[in-house]
Order: C-alpha cells, then structure tokens, then sequence
C-alpha cells in the first residue's frame, strides 16, 4: 500500500512537470511572427474598412505607382463588426490592419483610449478638413489621432410617384419649401398618411430620432463628460418621435431590419432622412423602384450624419508607411474621387469645390444635382451635438427605448423610465 | 455513469507491475543507470501517454475557467485591463441588473423549447429509422443535412421566414385568416422561432445518435419480448427506451450544455442595431449578456462574474437531468 501511495505521488509530479513543459512549449509557440516587410523590400499597409469607402479604384491607383509600398483593403460589413474586431484587437494588443478606419459617432470613445494609436498631428495638414471635423479627430492635449474621410449631411430622400398620389407638390425645389421645421414636416405627414394610408411618412423612428439628436448641443452629456440624459431637449426628442408612432407616420421597424429592406420595395414609406452615404443604401435596397427624388431641405436646419475616420493603431509594424497612406487617401483629390464611386461627401475644405463633386448628379435620384445639394446641406449644419466617451453605448439604449415604444413593447413614459435605469447601469 | 460490474471493493486499477523496485530490506546494490531508465519507463510513460490530452484540457479548460474567475473578482476593463479587486461587487451589479433575471428566463425556456421537442421527435425519427427501408442510408444522410449548414445561415434564413410584417410565416398565416404574429417583439413567439432554428439544425443529428444505439440493442431481446406477446409500442417503450439511457444521458447532457449557452441563433435573428435580443431583451440569453458586458460595454469584470453563474446553472442542470434520467429509466420497468 506504502508502495502504491508513493508511487501515485511520484506519478502527480510528473503530470505536474510534463505539464509545465508543455505550456511551455505552447506559449512560446505563440510568440512573434515577424513583421510584413516582404523579402524584395516592399511593404504591405493594411487599411480596414466597413460599409463602403469607395476606396477600390484609389488603391489600384496607388499601387500601380508605388513599388516601396502597397496598399491592401480588408472590408468588413458593417461598423459593428468592425468595432467588435477592433476592440477585441486592442485588449489582445495585436492583430489589428495598419490603418483602421473608425465611425464618427465612436470617436469620442477612442480619443479615451488615445495612447493605442498613433499621433498623426501634422502641421502640414491644417486646414485640410472643415473645423469641426478635424475638432472631433483631436483630443484634449491637441493630438490629432484620425484623418477624417467623410462626413454626412442630411438632406430629405422622398417618393415622388407617392406625394402625387397624396396630391403634395413632386417638385424638388417645392418640396424643400414645404418641410423647413419639424412641425412642417410632421404636419406634412399627417396630411400624407390620411391620404394614403397603407404608407407611413418616414422610414423609421431609430432614423428619425438621429436626424433630432444630431441637432441637440448635449444629448447625452455635458461638455465635462457628465452624463445628463435627464435633460428637456432629449425627452423632447423623445416625446416628439413616440407621439408620431400613434399618427401613423412611422413604418415602426427597426432601421436596417429585413422588414426595413423590404418596406423600400413596398412602398412602405415616403420620406427619409438622408446623409449623402445613404443615397447608395437607397439606391440599393429600392432597386427598380421609379420615383426616388432628393430635396435640398432638412428640418430644424441642417444635421450632419455619421463621418468616419482613419487612425493608425500603435501596435502597427508599419507605422510611418501607414502614416503616410492614410494621409494620401484622405486628401481632397482621393476623397473626390470616393464621392463619385460611393457618395461619401468629403470632410475636405479644396474637396467641396471641386467638379467632381459641384458637377455631380444622380440618375436614380430623378438626376437630382446630389453634389451641389450635400454641399448646401453641409453648410447648412450649425450645431454639433457634443459627444462624450460614453456617447455611443447611450446612443444604443436610447435607440432601444425608442423600439420599445415602436413594435408595441411598452408605453412610452415606462420605455423612458427603462432607459434612464439602463443608462444608470452602465456605471 | 454506472460501471457495469465494477466491484468498489477492489481496487479498480491495479498499479503498474514494479518489478525493477528494490525490496526495501535488500542489500543495497545501487541499479544501472540502465535500469533506472527502464523502471522510469515503466512508472512514468503510461502518464505520457495520456497527457496530451490531459496537458490540453488543462490549457484550454482548467485555465479559462480559473482565470475568468479571478478576473470575475477584479474591475476589469477590455482595454484598460486589471483593476482593483472588488471582491463579488460584479455578481450583485450583474444580480442585481434587471436583464439578468429576464435573460436567466429566456435562456431556460428557450432551451427547454428546443431540447425537449428534440429529444422527442429524435427518439422518434430514430425509432422509424431503425426498421428495414427501403434506400436506408438515403433517408439516413437526408436527416443529418440540416446539421452541415452553418448556424448563421440558418439564422439568416429562418430571420427571413419569422419576419414580423413581410416574412413568409405571417404571410401564409394571412392566407388563412389568421393576424400576424410579432415575432421579433412578442416573448413567447421569439422563443418559439429561436427554438425552431436551434430543432432544425439538432434534431437530425441527435436521432442518428439514438438510431446508432438502438442498432446496437441485441435484436434477440425483442424476439423475447414478442414471443411474451408485447406489440411495437410495448417493445418500444420496455426494451429500446431502457437500452438506450446511456445514450439518452449523453444527448440530453450535451444539448443541456449547447441549449443553455445559446447565443449565435438570437443574435443574429436580433434585427436591432444593438443586437441584444430585442428592444426590450425579449430573447436575450445569458450568453448574450456576457457578450453585452464584455464586448459591448467593455467591463470584462462583469462579463466573467456572469460567464461563472452561466456555468454553475449549466452544471446544476446537468445534474438535474442526470439523476432525472436515472429515474425515468426505472420507470420503464428495467433495474440495473
């Protein structure tokens, strides 16, 4: 028995040895594996995109007048997915591509966790983006940490065939007279849907709460990055888009659901609120529909829409080079060029007057001049909704209490409570 | 499990034969290095032998599980990293966060709404497959096709079909008169719907489990059982269900452990921006909340403080069904 014992114990400690070799062996099988430089010298910058950037061309571009550098496009769906990606790719401190590009309304997130990328402050650059774009790419100490792309300002995408069929004026330039406040627009709405009633008047509540929000100077939080959801102006917001779900001017689906896709097809509404790179989702999902049209208007004065931005990530092999494309790309010149591939406006002050974009127009959009309307949509804008770190996890309760009010879930005064608990909870 | 004949009473490995081990009162005659060697082999290589397995269950099982514990215990941002320890301040933030509770019910009825119906109908299409068909690997292979595709397909597809106001389900029950069903929006329905995929895509494969046992049932004892005059049904419930509990208990076990930790289905059949399982969590699973905390809302001392209570239900519904099991089996008759 003495014999047995001893000998299970001896058997203990060497399961115990064999095993701390072999996570030996395995942690060291995961160490470096060497940075991109390829044997012949040239160097590989990856750029990580989501939706569309309209980068395709431009890259082609660049690579067949660079022999030192290449650029190569890893694309992904969409901005969730890449946020997933990223900040999973951040806590493991590797993995992420060279250049990462990063949603306007996540800036203020990743201005907080600036020190995982890179500084890319260049004096060279000031004055290349329009002030208030290249504010939100800079963080307190003065670091400008993204190079913007785009931006989005808003304008009205509306069904022509369906306000002629509510007797309403199909003229664009009439239209844009008739929805210049939001109590025009909605009472414009109230007239539609008693006409046409099998139609709601905008495409979704989510879509129009961030056309409002995106007018408000602190939704969320106050300059000091208090959160304030508490305040008049967003339970005004709030009140005005739940008190339209009752009128019938919501569709009442969720913004990019598979009823949502399918309304485009079943005239499941008439108007929307629309940034310049939503003119491509229109297009997309309302393939084969006639009667789309553009208005130069947005209510409540203009409202700007998602934006995106290149950064570097610190933990990079090829930071200058990165450096470098990013630059390139999100100069005046590339960026006109991905309006006219994909109709994302640019955030460049020498971009806006160019006749890429002055001489645009759209055949979808009843040949709607898109160009020169974003432009005028974009100076339109005035306020800038101040954004905190913390702005895009309220955004998303926000956007949830607004669905429960939507699809039936809750009465709006309890939906409103829940948010407020939900904020709490966010700690 | 029962061993079948195990005797407690004796040791149930004998150790390793020790013929090299020197007799303790011998005179001390100090063994080749060659000897050593071979004793050594003899002790220590059946432990080799096994370790790999053991070395990788220790890597990738044992110290998740550890370190999501002490990560559980600590603030602990996605980037920020460690904080402070805060002891089991992340249990009651999370116990005490309302989604909790509501997606701890959603969980368990979505799971009992697809592992209950599957282990029936599986035993079922099982128990028809085991009879002499004509085209037998045919229908065989044709049961288990659903399980080759992939889970995010299924959700697309079945995301489609369950789709509130334009899906082919509300409209076929139109045809007939009957009002839409809010699927995405009403509790039970979303259940239903993600139980729905989830029996798809499992019920196939578990019956090829349950028909792979029953072929090894001896066929002799339903002779008997017949000659004693017991019809299909008798023979199906007294001889085929007791043969086949240890089969049962491995299925129920593991579609315990793969129901309650369903995430990819009702995520995606989620059409929220924020993918929580509806605007109001109506089919959030405890899996998903994880993935809220962690990923999300970057607090990775919340995510693992949930992660652990998720593994302790797991464990107590396993339990729970084991000694069930156990029972149903005397019911049916057969005491072993």
């Amino acid at each position: 028995m003495h014999n047995l014992v001893r000998s299970t114990q001896r058997g203990r400690l060497a399961l115990g040895v064999l095993t701390a070799l072999l996570l030996a062996v395995l942690t060291a099988c995961g160490g470096d594996d060497g940075g991109s430089g390829d044997a012949d010298g040239t160097t590989t910058v990856t750029v990580a995109t989501f939706n569309e950037f309209g980068y395709e061309e431009l890259i082609s571009e660049w690579n067949a007048e660079h022999d030192d550098i290449k650029i190569e496009q890893v694309k992904v769906g969409t901005w969730d997915d890449a946020k997933a990606n990223l900040y999973t790719k951040l806590a493991a401190g590797s993995g992420l591509s060279d250049i990462e590009a990063i949603e306007g309304d996540a800036m203020p997130a990743i201005l907080a966790e600036a020190d995982a990328f890179v500084d890319l402050t260049d004096a060279e650059l000031d004055g290349r983006w329009l002030d208030w774009v290249a504010e939100k790419a800079t963080n307190s100490e003065g670091q400008m940490i993204g190079y913007a792309t785009d931006i989005g300002p808003e304008g009205i995408c509306y069904r022509a065939d369906l306000f002629k069929k509510a007797g309403l004026p199909t003229d664009r330039a009439e239209v844009a007279g008739l929805m210049g406040t939001w109590d025009e627009y909605f009472a414009l709405g109230e007239d539609f849907v008693k006409k046409v009633p099998d139609t709601a008047w905008y495409d979704s509540s989510v879509g129009l709460s961030q056309a409002m929000l995106n007018q408000v100077e602190n939704p969320f939080e106050t300059d000091d990055n208090t959160v304030a959801v508490d305040n008049p102006e967003l339970k005004a917001v709030f009140d005005t888009v739940t008190g339209n779900i009752a009128k019938g001017l919501s569709t009442r689906l969720p913004q990019w659901s598979d009823d949502w896709t399918s309304s485009f097809q079943n005239d499941g509404f008439a108007t929307m609120a629309c940034p310049g790179w939503m003119l491509g989702v229109v297009e997309g999902n309302a393939d084969g529909v006639k009667g789309w049209d553009f208005a130069d208007v947005f209510p409540g004065g203009g409202g700007n829409w998602g934006g995106s931005f290149l950064t570097v990530p610190a933990q990079g092999d090829n930071i200058e080079e990165a450096k470098q494309v990013a630059a390139w790309l999100t100069a005046p010149e590339q960026q006109a060029k991905a309006f006219a591939a994909k109709g994302t406006f640019p955030s460049q002050v020498e971009a806006l007057d160019s006749p890429e974009i002055t001489g645009a127009s759209n055949a979808f959009f009843n040949d709607a001049p898109i160009g020169e309307i974003l432009a005028n949509r974009a100076e339109a804008v005035t306020v800038q909704p101040y954004k905190g770190p913390k702005y895009s996890d309220i955004l998303q309760a926000f956007q949830a209490s607004i669905l429960r009010v939507d699809d039936g879930s809750q009465e709006p005064e309890e939906s409103w409570n829940q948010f407020l608990a939900d904020v709490e909870a966010l700690g | 499990m029962k061993v079948d004949g195990g005797d407690t009473d004796t040791p149930r490995m004998s150790p390793p034969s020790i013929p090299s081990t020197p007799a303790p009162s011998a005179v001390p005659v100090r063994p080749g290095l060659r000897q050593r060697l071979a004793a050594w082999d003899v002790r220590f290589s059946p432990y080799l032998y096994i370790s790999p397995f053991f070395v990788l269950f220790a890597v990738v099982g044992l110290f998740p599980l550890a370190y999501t514990a002490y990560v559980s215990v600590h603030d602990w941002s996605l980037l920020g990293g460690q904080g402070e320890f805060v002891g089991l301040e992340n249990y009651r933030e999370v116990v005490d966060n309302p989604y909790f509770v509501k997606q701890l019910v959603n969980t368990v009825s979505i799971f009992l709404l697809s592992s209950v119906p599957q282990v029936v109908i599986a035993v079922t299409l099982a128990a028809l497959l085991d009879n002499q068909l004509r085209g037998r690997t045919w229908w065989r292979m044709s049961i288990l096709l659903p399980f080759v595709v992939s889970p995010v397909a299924v959700a697309i597809i079945f995301g489609n079909l369950f789709g509130d106001r334009y899906g082919l389900f509300n409209e076929m029950l139109g045809v007939i008169g009957i009002d839409a069903i809010p699927w995405h929006t009403d509790r039970l329905a979303s259940h239903v719907a993600i139980a729905t995929m989830v029996n798809w895509r499992w019920t196939g494969y578990n019956a090829l489990i349950f028909l792979a046992a029953m072929q090894a049932v001896p066929r002799d004892l339903y002779e008997s059982a017949e000659l004693d005059g017991a019809g299909r049904v008798r023979q199906f419930l007294s001889v085929t269900l007791p043969m086949i509990r240890p089969t049962m208990v491995f299925v129920i076990i593991t579609s315990t452990i793969g129901g309650l930790q369903i995430f990819a289905e009702p995520r995606l059949f989620d059409e929220t921006t924020a993918r929580n399982g509806g605007s109001d969590r109506q089919f959030g699973t405890i899996t998903m909340l994880v993935y809220d905390f962690g990923w999300q809302l970057r607090d990775l001392g919340r995510a693992s403080a949930t992660a652990w209570m998720l593994f302790v239900l797991i464990c107590l519904f396993a339990a729970l069904n084991y000694v069930a099991i156990r029972r149903l089996g005397r019911l049916g008759g057969v005491d072993r």
